[in-house]
């Protein structure tokens, strides 16, 4: 009886495992991949990184005129 | 073309942000999507003490030559530093807010990021509490060798002796092919080197304005003279 029990638990314990380690199981944003609105996301991110490029690529333009100022002095 | 390495970070900074999400990630309980933060927190962290480490160079270097532009590099570079290790931190207390259940856990690797950022926020405490220039650069060169040392201590010896959370620590594993397969590399490496190119860009440009500032502020003493 102990070992039937024991066996048991084992076996529940064997297949909770399993059913834990099948990948579907784990929730993944397929649904956001597949639908493609994930290209809007991936588009403003974009945005927002080529406008901060911008704005240093200015500041460096900046910089620039300043030293070739103090070099003419 | 003289910028061609800004263009290169430019161009992997957007390769990273645009297949960071687009790549296939293993599915992994707990971690889920949120595993491509990877891409993004964990390259703040290299950027840093990449940035650290040439802030470490170029303070050896003041040293061994005393020009003061070694001085400016490295100041600037430890001040760039501490801007990504801060945004390094910000991130990672939001990941683990979701992962681990709150936003500060008491994790080696986490108290020794916050120590180490206490340590090069002394570093500049200690910089401005001197007027003379040639003193306080040799000081806080001296000062930043010993911080850049305590942070490979506190970020890579001491969280790897006891168990942390994080890959690569205590008894986890390290970027193993559990935790990121071979197309998760592809992202990540360029990942890095984008980051820390724009790193240096910030850099550089964050030294020439140093530079204009000092030669105003010698010539203004020249005039006065």
């Amino acid at each position: 009886m102990k070992l039937l029990k024991s066996l048991t638990v084992l076996s529940l314990f064997l297949i909770s495992s399993i059913v834990n380690a099948q990948p579907g199981e784990i929730e993944m944003a397929d649904a956001l991949l597949e639908s493609g609105k994930i290209y809007v996301v991936i588009a403003v991110l974009c945005t927002v990184f080529i406008g901060l490029v911008i704005y240093t690529v200015m500041i460096d333009i900046k910089v620039s005129k300043l030293e070739k100022d103090l070099k003419r002095k | 073309m003289k910028h061609w390495w800004k263009i290169l970070a430019v161009i992997l900074v957007l390769y990273t942000i645009i297949f960071g999400f687009l790549i296939e990630v293993p599915a992994l309980p707990i971690l889920h999507e949120s595993i491509r933060n990877l891409f993004y927190h964990v390259t703040m962290w290299f950027s840093m003490i990449i940035l650290c480490g040439v802030s470490w160079v170029y303070s050896i270097m003041f040293l061994n030559t005393g020009r003061t532009d070694h001085d400016i590099i490295a100041s600037e570079a430890a001040n760039l530093g501490i801007m990504f290790g801060s945004i390094g931190i910000l991130t990672g207390m939001i990941w683990a807010n979701f992962t681990w259940g709150a936003p500060w856990v008491n994790d080696p690797k986490l108290n020794g990021a916050a120590i180490t950022m206490l340590i090069y926020l002394a570093y500049f405490v200690l910089r401005n509490s001197m007027d003379e220039e040639q003193k306080r650069a040799k000081v806080s060169s001296v000062y930043n060798i010993f911080a850049f040392i305590l942070l490979i201590v506190f970020l890579y010896i001491l969280p790897r002796m006891t168990d942390s959370l994080h890959p690569g620590n205590g008894g986890n594993g390290t970027f193993s092919d559990l935790d990121i397969d071979n197309t998760m590399r592809t992202v990540f490496y360029p990942a890095i080197i984008g980051w820390t190119l724009i790193g240096v860009w910030f850099l550089n440009i964050r030294v020439r304005i140093k530079k204009l500032s000092h030669q105003r502020e010698t010539e203004l003493i020249n005039n006065n003279i």
